[in-house]
């Protein structure tokens, strides 16, 4: 098949890929790890250990909390200095596990050998049960706990899984590395979640800037049937979950729903990977690659991080903050966060540092709207973002609903386009944390 | 190391900006002005400097001294107001008069409706419309192409729609179009007409260079000009001696200037490209009816400031098409 | 042509003859009866719409008057007092008097005492900030200085000072309508009742982390140590979550409180400078802060 694309909007940043092609290198272990309790989307877990507790790597350390949360283990070894407030990305402070590091000593039952084991045992219920107990949760950055999403709610069904290797954020390239240098293991992950899900068939979905990827990937899974990769043009967002099945599959996510509505689940590579050390590892999620990256970054690397590194350390091994900084962003310039300090700890969403050198960093004077239409013309969700950030200054609360402000995914393609510099996503997403307040109190009476 | 910056995402930026656009506009045009000072020389020099001087030159009084807010005139757009309502000015309007559709362009035009973005109507045609209602003899008489020196001294004529206006009751539509300049006279713009309106070849040129630079999409331009040649045609087949044919019609008057820069204008046209194809074949419609039906021998003008009034309503109810159905609620 | 003029006047004349007895009949049949006192009510009221009542606008507010049967959660606190006894007399019903109340910035973190760590580069406004992040001085409790309270005044009685980044409240022109109140996301902003003269005494930190997590932000935060409340004669201050508030209807204007603060959190404003005791000019460090603070609080005004 030739390449595919989502039909709406979608826009082009330059993709400075700078360290694509850098092999996965183990980070090491910081002096201290920080562990928030709230790394996933749903109900902060519940903090098993006290000040003073002996750790092992992979150790249960914190309890999924109700329906939706997931558990959380200690990446590290060592001893528990406090349970306490810290920041995290956005400053204010949240639980976390501060412990001091010592040399690894795993938990019981972990394999923690590199073999490739490729049979895969148990029913779809002790697969999920396994990934729950493991604390996997989307490592796209959504971080939703991967176990709800293999279980099918009453009246849908699932008939395909669609695997994201699409890594469309610019400068980002874990997911890549992953697909180069773990691409048997993926497809054991892929199988494992298959299973889990209850499928029959996967599509495994990259960008045509990774020939590599997609190469090494088709060989890898040609012996199976059941699993095919496509190929998709380049153009952000091309990673959104709803635009990466409306590609592939030429189905659409009815506004307000959920992929399963239309008979699909979609995981990303990573995902996928940590759902395979799970089940035929027994290793909990514990670690991913993360990308530290930048224009003026003397050593851009793909780090395999154990969870809870602060970003400094990371930094320090890419060769140090560089003097032209402005901006540190955990994520890709898109959708990630900027932070004030950079001692945030490393979290199961974190895909990437990047740091953005002052020459690019300072967003132009804000002037009027001048009505150009390229805001609706980027819009991947057929929304008028001109429209939906005046809403959202006015506090219009109704006419935002109206005009659809739910269904924006936030992928920052109107602002990135807008030659006005208009701050659109920022009161966008205002409006959408307005509205959604509203809808959970009209849904609570 | 300076203080990080801290924002909210989307961290980077595309090329675009208000000055890039609108340059890019006021470039797309200099064929058509070349083409003009070639037709009517030192006049369409004067008239359009003095109109974009005036234009920037009001914006700044007005925003500085009534308004009491930040200037913004060196922004591009007073600018590009500026070059459009000489445009569509005759070229041998004196200068003062010049001045007053700058005054009444930006001032009425634009200022008051609150400045960039904020106006419903096209601030060059309000100028122009301006004019003509005040100045109808001067704005009713346009030079001959050719009298490079000459200025409010020009002999003039009328255009080739006033010419059809005028004789259609009594002669044939054939016999009018004989009196005329003929067909590739009227593509490259020998004839009376206000000084950017007459060389189609030129504004051609310049709707093929903002569509390459994207600085606006084919959807009016094509539907406005599409709707006057299928409506004119009609009319021509049922009747070939009562009226003109859709080529004529199509080289002549302010059609190719009001649909290639005047309806494109950003402020004042629909958001949405169905919208924009609505738009257009409305202006169509009504530029026909006036031409045709109407009291005056163009209705480009207009046509343009009566859809003007219809954008808002719809912008209200032709939205882009959602991802996605509505969830039904079991 | 005089014929024309005569039979233009007689059409248009009749026209608006039968247009106006149709419409004084369907005036009359679709008259919606309206109690007459509650245009009066309305009369009295400053028409200023601002919603502070809790109402949309002063007729909405009027038409609740009308209906009510007491006062006692019906005021209007840009009328204040005078007002309400108008509308008491109007209506004959008792006047609930209400103690008149001002806006006050319960915040102190300029850049002198809570330095700028970072540079805020979003939109201008302090509910984006506010949802983005700690903001520029690091403080999650302390002001941004987008000026959202600015903006949301009917009656320009806030501004921001661009030296400090703090809004200023202009006493005289507070209405106490509330609108800064409910614009604020951190809720910093508070209706105190007015006292004589516009004195004030309040703790200017709304900081509930722990003393030393707040201090390494802010040198004038509270941090919850208590002195105040050990020194309150009439138990006027309470301590919850590591923070100091004064009550302002129980506090005295005493002033014993501020010069106990370690952190000079609590402002007293409008009052004259305190007498220097003879003992302290002796000693090295004779807490010239304080003095300085209230010197530099009552020139403001």
């Amino acid at each position: 098949m030739g390449l595919l694309t989502f039909s709406r909007g979608g826009v082009h940043p330059p993709e400075n890929k700078i360290s694509a092609g850098k092999k996965i290198e183990f980070a090491g272990l910081p002096e201290q790890v920080i562990i928030p309790v709230t790394q996933h989307l749903g109900a902060p877990s519940k903090v098993l250990v006290d000040k003073g507790a002996e750790v092992k790597t992979g150790q249960l350390i914190a309890q999924a909390e109700g329906f939706v949360s997931a558990n959380i283990h200690s990446s590290v070894t060592g001893k528990v200095l406090k349970v306490d407030s810290f920041p995290d990305t956005s400053g204010y402070r949240r639980t976390a596990i501060q412990i001091q590091v010592e040399e690894d000593q795993w938990a019981e039952g972990i394999d923690t050998g590199e073999e490739l084991l490729e049979t895969i045992e148990g029913t779809s219920e002790e697969i999920r049960n396994k990934i729950l107990a493991a604390g996997i949760v989307g490592l796209g950055g959504a971080t939703f706990p991967s176990h709800i999403k293999l279980m099918t709610p009453k009246g849908k069904k699932a008939e395909y899984l669609i695997i994201n290797g699409v890594e469309c954020e610019p400068y980002l390239t874990a997911d890549h590395a992953l697909m180069m240098e773990k691409s048997k293991e993926l497809i054991v992950g892929i199988r494992v979640l298959m299973r889990g899900l209850g499928v029959e068939k996967a599509i495994l979905g990259i960008e045509n800037n990774k020939p590599d990827a997609i190469a090494r990937m088709t060989e890898v899974s040609a012996s199976d049937p059941a699993i095919r990769v496509q190929a998709l043009k380049v153009k952000y967002p091309q990673g959104g979950e709803k635009q990466l099945v409306e590609a592939i599959l030429k189905r659409e996510v009815p506004s307000g729903g959920l992929p399963i509505d239309v008979g699909v689940v979609v995981f990303n590579v990573g995902t996928a990977y940590a759902s395979y050390l799970a089940v035929q590892k027994n290793r909990p999620l514990i670690e991913r690659v993360v990308t530290v990256t930048g224009k003026s970054v003397s050593n851009p690397s793909n780090f395999l991080t154990r969870i809870g590194t602060p970003a400094s350390y990371l930094i320090e091994k890419a060769g140090g903050l560089p003097g032209d900084t402005a901006k540190v962003i955990n994520g890709g310039p898109m959708m990630g966060k900027a932070v004030s300090n950079i001692d945030i700890p490393i979290v199961k969403g974190s895909s990437g540092i990047l740091i953005i050198r002052d020459k690019e960093a300072s967003r132009g004077e804000v002037q009027p709207c001048i009505r150009c239409t390229k805001c609706i013309t980027v819009c991947p969700m057929g929304l008028e973002p001109y429209l939906l950030m005046t809403l959202a200054e006015r506090a219009k609360h109704e006419m935002l609903e109206s005009n659809k402000v739910m269904d924006c995914i936030e992928c920052g393609s109107c602002s990135y386009t807008c030659p006005s510099s208009r701050p659109l996503l920022d009161y966008i997403r205002l409006g959408k944390a307005e509205v959604g307040k509203i809808i959970r109190t009209r849904k609570a009476v | 190391m300076n203080k990080l910056i801290v924002s909210p995402s989307p961290h980077a930026h595309s090329s675009e900006s208000v000055p890039k656009l609108m340059y890019g506009v006021i470039i797309s045009m200099l064929p058509a002005f070349a083409a003009s000072v070639y037709f009517f020389g030192i006049s369409m020099v004067i008239i359009t400097g003095v109109s974009i001087l005036s234009c920037i030159l009001f914006e700044y009084l007005i925003q500085k001294y009534l308004l009491k807010v930040k200037p913004t005139h060196l922004d591009g757009s007073a600018l590009l107001t500026g070059m459009l309502l000489a445009f569509c000015l005759p070229a041998n309007i004196p200068f003062w008069m010049v001045m007053i559709g700058a005054l009444a362009a930006i001032g009425i035009g634009k200022m008051t409706f609150g400045g960039l973005g904020n106006n419903i109507f096209n601030p060059a045609l309000v100028g122009r419309v301006f004019l003509f209602i005040s100045f109808p003899v001067a704005m009713t008489s346009y030079p001959e192409p050719g009298q490079l020196m000459k200025y409010t001294d020009a002999t003039t004529g009328a255009t080739p729609l006033g010419v059809l206006a005028e004789g259609i009751g009594n002669s044939t539509a054939g016999e009018i179009m004989a009196e005329v300049p003929g067909y590739m006279d009227l593509f490259l713009g020998k004839m009376m007409g206000s000084a950017g309106e007459v060389a189609a070849f030129a504004l051609l040129l310049g709707l093929i260079y903002m569509l390459v630079r994207k600085i606006i999409t084919w959807h009016i331009p094509v539907s406005i000009l599409g709707t006057v040649a299928v409506f004119t045609g009609i009319l021509w087949l049922a009747n070939p001696d009562s009226y003109a044919d859709p080529l004529f019609h199509l080289l002549t008057g302010g059609l190719m200037l009001g649909a290639i820069y005047m309806a494109t204008d950003y402020v004042t046209s629909p958001m949405t490209k169905k919208g924009m194809v609505i738009y257009g074949i409305l202006i169509g419609v009504l530029t026909v009816l006036i031409r045709v039906f109407g009291a005056y021998p163009e209705g480009v003008q207009f046509a343009i400031l009566i859809m003007n009034a219809f954008v808002p309503l719809l912008n209200k109810f032709i939205k882009p098409k959602r991802f996605g159905k509505e969830v039904q609620h079991g | 042509m005089s014929q024309i003029i005569i039979y233009t006047i007689v059409t248009l004349v009749a026209i608006g003859a039968v247009a106006a007895v149709i419409l004084y009949f369907v005036a009359q049949r679709f008259k919606v009866y309206e109690d007459p006192r509650i245009d009066q009510v309305e009369e009295a009221l400053p028409a200023a719409n601002c919603g502070g009542c809790g109402f949309a606008g002063c007729r909405n507010f009027a038409e609740a008057l009308v209906k009510a049967e007491t006062f006692n959660d019906l005021f209007c606190p840009v009328g204040g007092n005078d007002v309400m006894g108008q509308v008491a007399s109007i209506l004959g019903r008792e006047a609930v008097e209400q103690d008149p109340r001002v806006a006050v910035i319960r915040c102190n973190g300029q850049p002198e005492f809570r330095p700028r760590t970072n540079t805020y580069d979003g939109a201008l406004s302090c509910a984006v900030a506010h949802s983005l992040y700690t903001g520029e001085g690091g403080c999650p409790h302390g002001c941004l200085g987008c000026g959202d309270c600015v903006a949301v005044c009917d009656f320009d009685a806030i501004h921001m000072n661009p030296l400090t980044g703090l809004p200023e409240v202009i006493d005289e022109k507070c209405t106490a309508c509330g609108a800064c109140v409910k614009a604020c996301p951190r809720d910093i902003i508070e209706l105190r009742k007015k006292n004589k003269k516009d004195r004030k005494i309040f703790v200017s930190c709304i900081n509930e982390e722990k003393g030393g997590v707040a201090r390494k932000n802010c040198s004038v935060a509270c941090i919850g140590c208590s002195k105040c409340f050990k020194v309150c004669p009439y138990e006027a201050i309470t301590m919850d979550n590591n923070l100091a508030y004064i009550d302002p209807v129980k506090c005295r204007l005493c002033r014993k409180c501020v010069p106990e603060c370690p952190t000079d959190a609590i402002l007293e404003i409008n009052f004259p400078p305190p007498r220097v005791k003879e003992e302290a000019l002796t000693t090295d460090d004779p807490a010239p802060g304080k003095t300085e603070s209230s010197n530099e609080n009552t020139q403001k005004d």
